[in-house]
């Protein structure tokens, strides 16, 4: 019985010397609701104001890391080019990074961290639409905004008034290469090889398959993989017995290289048509000339003549060695967006800048001109992309 | 009387709990509190999964899998319940029944889990059973990423977020206070047994897989209960939260504070926790330095921080102590 | 009809690389009843060392069957050099201690590993060179390439080798002694530190060679390569009965192939929990695994 006695007070002395802060609110064990109806106190802003304070979550380590970094590098360099131009209303941004390993649960408390200790005025984040969806609740509850780079799972913005976006959704870009594929291919039978791990790779061949047998195509054959798999020949081998005239294949850059040399070894020569996530210099890289004649979607092409567009080309191989990807410049844009926000916004307060960024039109992007609607996503064009040796040869526009 | 002295400690317990519970900053405000909690979910996994790899001496590397069938199993549930309320409560009594029962259908559904994994595999050699488990574990987590109802690779979201810290820590509670319990008990006695000689126990007439089999379902029960608890503050669960990395963590949260020792167990799961968030502002450097912090740590105390022992037991004067059990746990590699 | 032995190929030469990995494993295991969690990671260094030696030798594009020895010679090399320092900084001291505690700092090292290489080499995906040129044949519909072809002969020649050297050498001689009894093989005269330094060694070069096999068929190098294809390559050992060598060899060939058939004839994404059912299932039915023996355990 002592030892009882004993164990709960060191149970309890364990759980009070935890206890640093009080606060009178939330006399329940019930937190809010993660819905926009309730009223969180503002967070008290430390005494130096002379920053604008950025959080960005991000998986700088763990297997998404790849993800993760080019758009931790995005963001870097769009907030010092800003600085350097004298950053907005006379302050200077001040970017706090925090990893979170690809985790959710690590995504959700770095972005406590983020917005309770460091008093971030707005959050940057995730690749991942999961991550993503466990930041979101935090940010909502505090009023501080959050923009997502990349996250196109329809859900994540869903979940309350200051959840943003600058990439496409989901259901835009699957029927975009569905459009493409029926009509300017041609193509009436099309299999389709999904990564089961992505919610990325789950939607788009979703609204693929919508779209695409809503035209009158069919899906002859489906697929699967999952993400960090080395070897998918017995997926392919599958998918070649159904002799599909394309394979629609939306999954990220490094396991599309090697998905498509493995396909070409094993005598398909079908093309491979994908989304934004094949966007990367690594592709080529990996996959080589097995990419040929395969198509994707996309926000821009690398070979757009717009200034701007080549001008962050060339600054993000000056700074980091290599061109950027999708994710990159997805990054960028987001940063981009909040800062022009903030200059636009009537004060750093949440609420004021969750005004700003709702209020984002016509902003001139690398990625395109992004309007943020209702829902708060972005409402872009996309293009479609045809690979040659490594280059990537305009096809068509498609609007939203 | 007896009961008053039974009871007490607990009633008391909870109270503090509920009075700590009002001064904390709310959870969606304070990053601290997040912490607090992730730190009481590991230390629910940590003491539960120290049953059987500490206590019994198994090696089970599939703890996650449990406790994403718990975690998953409350939400689920708890996700339709969010839409009654019972007549004549107040709205967070309510909340709160609904929170206990989703909670328990969790727990029952992993310890099944448990039962099912343990019954046969329980008679295999330890190595086997921890490609068991592990196998059991990964399993798991592909059929979550092929179940659309629970929202697959995306997820599932919009748990109703009635955990905070009191029902956190009402749980870690809960779960040191049966751990106690259970060790002090004839059933404790035997699982010790089991881990010295399984074979000497055997012929002592302890039924070993019976009592292995118990400690697996304890284990596994406890385990699905942290999966709901941790549910319903973040609102969010994915498949990616359970792979086998989430395992391994926690069988080093056991081992670190040394096999068998519940204390060991707790004050391991508060500094491996706690550990990774101090180091947050290391950025990529942090993970490779938690790596190397793992081996140093294990090289300084290879008998975990407080060898098989209570951290009371280690007070000099207490005349009760065990016989040295950490003497006999350090047979050479290899010999039988 | 054609599927099938396009799959059986597949599966082939998938298992062949899970084998080489799983004897590392199983040696390792052997000798120190210890779960090697480093090892896969090992065999990730020994796809960057492969990757940096081939590019340090150059001629990328005209490769030639010299240069691809050499490649893997090097790797080999320097694999079996980390192995060895692993073994003597992260277990030798912890030799007299439980079992788990070496676990655990097999993880540690594991851990840091994964994680030193991706800061020093960054995340991103690397393609390991073609080390010389391959031509892919059609027999009927199956394609087979000749890379394949040479990767299984490789395979096939170092798991040779090593069945040789366990069973023909001395040092094979001495690695059975402590594999069944250290303490006494210590009284019998055999150096038990440097013979378990050496099996390290060994078990690291076949990674290393695995690693670069695995390169030239799956050319995709990347920090974490090692994690899921270690623990399928645990399970292979496993599955032949642990600490047994020719074991390891047939529960390689088994999960590949188990995995690509399961993965061919649509359960694709169920691949990974398919082939831990048929694990489990195998070792509820024969639980000292395809070709170990049950031991009784002394009293």
């Amino acid at each position: 019985m002592k030892r009882l006695i004993g164990l709960a007070a060191a149970a309890l002395a364990l759980c009070a010397c935890e206890k640093k802060t009080t606060s009178p609110e939330n006399t329940t064990g019930a937190t809010p609701q993660p819905a926009a109806t309730t009223a969180a106190p503002a967070n008290p802003a430390p005494s130096s104001d002379d920053v604008w304070r950025v959080g960005e979550v991000g998986s700088l380590s763990g297997q998404q890391a790849t993800f993760g970094q080019s758009t931790h590098h995005g963001i870097e360099l769009a907030m010092k080019e800003i600085n350097d131009a004298g950053g907005v209303k006379g302050k200077k941004f001040k970017l706090t990074t925090y990893d979170d390993q690809g985790k959710p649960d690590e995504a959700a408390s770095a972005t406590l961290r983020l917005i309770s200790q460091d008093h971030v005025q707005v959050v940057l984040g995730e690749v991942a639409s999961t991550n993503s969806k466990a930041m979101a609740p935090p940010c909502q509850n505090n009023k501080v905004p959050m923009i997502s780079p990349s996250s196109t799972n329809p859900e994540v913005t869903a979940i309350g008034d200051y959840i943003f976006r600058v990439c496409f959704i989901d259901p835009f870009q699957g029927t975009v290469m569905a459009k493409f594929a029926h009509d300017n291919l041609k193509l009436n039978k099309v299999a389709i090889l999904k990564d089961v791990r992505s919610d990325y790779s789950m939607g788009l061949s979703k609204y693929f398959t919508e779209t695409f047998t809503k035209l009158g195509g069919t899906i002859v054959k489906e697929a699967s993989y999952s993400q960090g798999d080395m070897d998918f020949k017995a997926q392919l081998t599958e998918l070649k017995s159904a002799q599909p005239q394309a394979i629609y294949l939306p999954g990220y850059y490094n396991d599309v290289g090697l998905i498509v040399s493995q396909a070409r070894d094993l005598g398909i020569t079908a093309p491979f048509m994908g989304g934004d996530g094949w966007d990367s210099s690594k592709l080529y890289e990996l996959g080589g000339k097995s990419l040929n004649g395969s198509y994707f979607s996309n926000h821009s092409t690398n070979q757009d003549p717009n200034p701007k567009l080549q001008k962050f080309i060339a600054d993000y191989k000056a700074a980091y060695g290599e061109p950027p990807d999708a994710l990159a410049a997805l990054g960028y844009d987001a940063m981009r967006v909040a800062a022009d926000a903030f200059a636009r916004a009537k004060s750093g307060a949440g609420p004021d800048v969750r005004e700003a960024i709702a209020g984002t039109k016509d902003f001139d992007g690398v990625t395109g001109k992004i309007t943020l609607d209702k829902d708060r996503n972005a409402v872009k064009p996309a293009v479609v992309l045809e690979l040659q040796d490594g280059k990537q040869v305009y096809q068509t526009t498609i609007a939203p | 009387m007896q009961i008053v002295r039974a009871w007490a400690p607990v009633a008391i317990t909870l109270a503090i709990l509920a009075v700590v519970n009002v001064l904390l900053p709310s959870l969606n405000e304070d990053y601290r509190v997040h912490v607090l909690l992730d730190v009481g979910i590991n230390v629910m996994l940590a003491v539960s999964l120290n049953l059987v790899n500490g206590v019994t001496g198994q090696f089970s590397i599939g703890h996650a899998g449990f406790m994403a069938l718990g975690g998953y199993t409350a939400a689920f549930l708890s996700i339709r319940l969010a839409a009654y309320q019972l007549h004549g409560v107040p709205d967070a009594v309510s909340q709160g029944l609904f929170l206990v029962l989703a909670l328990v259908v969790g727990g029952m559904v992993a310890a099944l889990a448990g039962l099912i994994v343990g019954l046969p595999s329980l008679r295999l050699r330890g190595d086997y059973l921890a490609i068991v488990t592990l196998g059991f574990g990964e399993i798991i987590r592909v059929l979550i990423e092929n179940t659309e109802a629970v929202g697959g690779a995306r997820g599932l979201s919009n748990i109703p977020p009635w955990a905070g810290f009191f029902a956190v820590y009402a749980g870690v509670f809960v779960t040191l206070l049966c751990s106690r319990r259970l060790l002090a008990s004839t059933h404790g006695r035997a699982l010790l047994a089991i881990r010295e000689d399984e074979v000497a126990a055997e012929a002592m007439g302890v039924n070993t897989v019976g009592y292995k089999v118990r400690a697996f379902v304890v284990s596994a029960f406890f385990a699905g209960i942290a999966g709901g608890l941790y549910a319903h503050y973040q609102t969010n669960l994915a498949p990616k939260s359970f792979t086998f990395i989430r395992s391994i963590e926690i069988v080093v949260m056991v081992v670190l504070g040394g096999m068998g020792s519940i204390s060991g167990s707790v004050l391991a799961a508060v500094v491996l926790t706690l550990a990774p968030e101090l180091l947050r502002a290391l950025d990529q450097y942090r993970m490779a330095s938690y790596g190397l912090m793992l081996v140093l740590l294990m090289l300084a105390r290879p008998s975990g921080i407080f060898g098989t022992r209570e951290i009371w037991e280690l007070w000099p004067l207490r005349k009760k102590s065990k016989p040295d059990v950490d003497r006999e746990l350090a047979r050479p590699a290899g010999s039988p | 009809m054609s599927e099938f032995f396009q799959h059986l190929v597949n599966g082939l030469s998938l298992g062949t690389i899970y084998a080489l990995i799983a004897l590392g494993y199983t040696m390792v295991y052997g000798v120190l009843k210890l779960i090697n969690f480093a090892h896969a990671d090992v065999f990730m260094i020994g796809a960057y060392t492969g990757l940096f030696s081939a590019r340090a030798i150059g001629g990328e594009g005209e490769g030639s069957y010299a240069r691809a020895g050499a490649v893997l010679v090097i790797s080999m090399l320097v694999s079996a050099g980390l192995g060895m320092l692993i073994e003597r900084l992260a277990y030798r001291p912890l030799r007299a201690r439980p079992r788990l505690t070496a676990l655990i700092t097999a993880i540690g090292v594991s851990f840091f590993l994964e994680n030193g290489a991706q800061l020093l080499w960054s995340p991103d995906p690397r393609r390991f060179p073609r080390l010389f040129e391959s031509h892919t044949f059609f027999l009927g519909n199956t394609a087979i390439s000749s890379m394949q072809i040479i990767a299984f002969l490789v395979a096939v020649a170092m798991m040779a080798g090593l069945q040789y050297l366990v069973f023909r050498t001395r040092f094979g001689l001495a690695m059975r002694a402590v594999s069944f009894e250290p303490s006494t093989a210590a009284l019998m005269g055999v150096p038990v530190d440097r013979t378990i330094s050496i099996t390290f060694a060994v078990g690291s070069a076949l990674a290393a060679g695995a690693a670069i096999l695995f390169g030239l068929q799956y050319p995709r190098v990347e920090p974490f390569m090692g994690l899921m294809l270690g623990l399928k390559a645990f399970v292979a050992a496993v599955l032949g009965g642990i600490g047994n060598v020719p074991g390891s060899m047939v529960g390689g060939l088994v999960l590949g192939l188990a995995e690509e058939f399961v993965a061919g004839y649509g359960l694709s994404s169920y691949r990974d929990a398919v082939a831990f059912a048929i694990l489990i299932a195998i070792l509820i039915l024969r639980p000292e695994g395809i070709f170990g023996r049950s031991v009784a355990e002394k009293v």
